[in-house]
């Protein structure tokens, strides 16, 4: 994409491609390198169309230097059998930090990651995140219309702009998983899709931390996956403390605990959050150590959401008292999870009317199945 | 590509700046314009002298104020050549206005490369 920098001309460069090999191959045999076939194809076929363009001069230029003349049908065979896969260049990494640019809205920067980076189809993606397949198509399109008209580059941001640049690429992904993890019936495989991108991405960039701290933070919550949700319909929440431990995933788990076991000299908000979950994941729970890391994170972020859950290590290792005391200072009125941990301490404390009170305003905030059921069992123990 | 950097500003926090800060800021607005890549841009004199014209019953009708009432102004604006928005954005990340409380708008010119 790099020598068109325009999706749309790429997208139908290759549509085209494949079209060309449907037709040829058949009758003709399958070039030695499929691959390096189709990507020279594409190539050609967006310099004709670059050709009639006269305003995309200064790009066939560069096209001109790299790409190599053909004499025709009869010899393209034998040409491009000779291309063999190491000449294609590796753009997965530019590919990436141009989906998730600070110059797209976030929802873009989410679908076009998902569509050209994760490959899934524009359907897929929309029924994922609960839109119309048009709503999602329009999303799409504008956001490559977008990249084409205000010159969004393809390229990997250098030194100084990469720390932000990556924050936003995390968040995405992570926001990938969170939708997967939140609806597994609906959007389950996008948690398994966050993690592949995560591997991806840790992969391309071999000398950063925080790709590796949300690898591993996104494998400890993904290990849980079969022990979170129970009941005949699947929609019974079940607390951490509460879970079948069998039903943990403990290869992932491994696997992540490997991954962090990798990053040294480095704390990150990532890297934090997924030594806290698996310090959760251990029997019995080192909750002044979580409460620690909490306070650590809480540094970095100063996020009153992070000292909530933070409240909460506090409450298993010094008492209902002294979280409530933390959590009543937090101004996170319009945030279900402060309501219904507020609700729990007061349960616990014997406070029963107002943890009554809190599981109610709890429930008013509540957006998914499990969730309100699980408060208005709360509820209805009184 | 062509990208105008449009410049909006807050008036009150210019004017709580002293001659001299304001003197300091104006010599930075200049300079930008000799950096390489610039082509022209144009400070606004204030809100104050603006004059809005707009159709009523197919004619002109001319009234004081500006385009629109609001805490942040259009102040004025640079016409930058730049590679690709990033290029663009940074040279915006340069201009004073941001430093008190302003806003850029980075967009690019119709008629380009596309």
């Amino acid at each position: 994409m790099s020598y068109l920098g325009d999706f749309e001309l790429a997208e139908e460069s290759v549509a085209e491609a494949f079209a060309v090999a449907a037709r040829r191959w058949p009758g003709e045999g399958v070039p030695t390198s499929p691959a390096a076939w189709l990507v020279t194809t594409a190539r050609h076929r967006a310099i004709d169309r670059l050709r009639r363009d006269r305003v995309l001069a200064a790009k066939l230029r560069l096209l001109a230097a790299t790409v190599t003349e053909t004499t025709g049908p009869a010899t393209t065979g034998s040409a491009e059998a000779d291309m063999d896969e190491t000449e294609i260049p590796d753009e997965r990494l530019e590919l990436i930090f141009t989906c998730c640019h600070p110059a797209l809205a976030p929802e873009a920067q989410v679908a076009l990651t998902l569509r050209a980076v994760a490959g899934l189809g524009t359907e897929e993606i929309a029924n994922s995140f609960l839109v119309s397949a048009e709503t999602m198509k329009r999303r799409l399109t504008r956001a490559k219309t977008k990249i084409r008209d205000a010159g969004i580059p393809f390229s990997v941001p250098s030194g100084d702009r990469l720390p932000d640049r990556l924050a936003v690429v995390l968040a995405v992904i992570y926001l990938i998983f969170n939708q997967g993890y939140s609806a597994p019936g609906r959007a389950g495989h996008l948690a398994t899709e966050a993690i592949r991108l995560g591997r991806v991405l840790a992969s391309l960039l071999p000398d950063q931390p925080e790709p590796l701290g949300l690898l591993a933070l996104m494998l400890l919550h993904d290990a849980r996956r079969l022990a979170r949700l129970a009941g005949a319909d699947g929609q019974d929440l079940v607390l951490l403390a509460d879970q079948d431990r069998s039903r943990w995933d403990w290869r992932q788990i491994a696997e992540a605990r490997e991954v962090l076991d990798r990053i040294v000299d480095s704390r990150g908000p990532y890297l934090i959050q997924a030594a806290i979950a698996s310090l959760q994941a251990a029997e019995p729970v080192d909750w002044r150590q979580v409460a620690a890391l909490y306070a650590e994170l809480a540094e970095l972020t100063g996020s009153p959401v992070v000292r909530l859950n933070g409240a909460v290590a506090i409450a298993e290792a010094d008492g209902p008292a002294a979280a409530l005391a933390i959590v009543d200072r937090l101004d996170l009125a319009g945030y279900l999870y402060w309501h219904s941990t507020r609700a729990e301490l007061l349960r616990r404390l014997g406070r029963g009317d107002e943890a009554l009170a809190a599981y109610r305003d709890a429930l008013a905030l509540a957006t998914t199945e499990p969730e309100r059921r699980f408060l208005r069992g709360r509820i209805a123990e009184g | 590509m062509q990208y105008a950097l449009l410049i909006y500003t807050k008036p009150e926090t210019y004017e709580s700046l002293s001659p001299a800060e304001r003197e300091a800021l104006s010599l930075e607005y200049y300079a930008l314009r000799d950096e390489p890549g610039m082509l022209g841009g144009a400070a606004l004199q204030p809100v104050t002298t603006a004059t809005t014209i707009r159709l009523a019953d197919g004619k002109p009708l001319v009234t004081d104020g500006p385009f629109a009432d609001t805490k942040e102004v259009f102040g004025g604006y640079y016409l930058y050549e730049a590679d690709n928005l990033d290029q663009a954005t940074e040279m915006a990340a340069r201009i004073p206005t941001l430093r008190i409380g302003g806003t850029i708008e980075v967009r690019p010119i119709m008629g380009q490369a596309s």
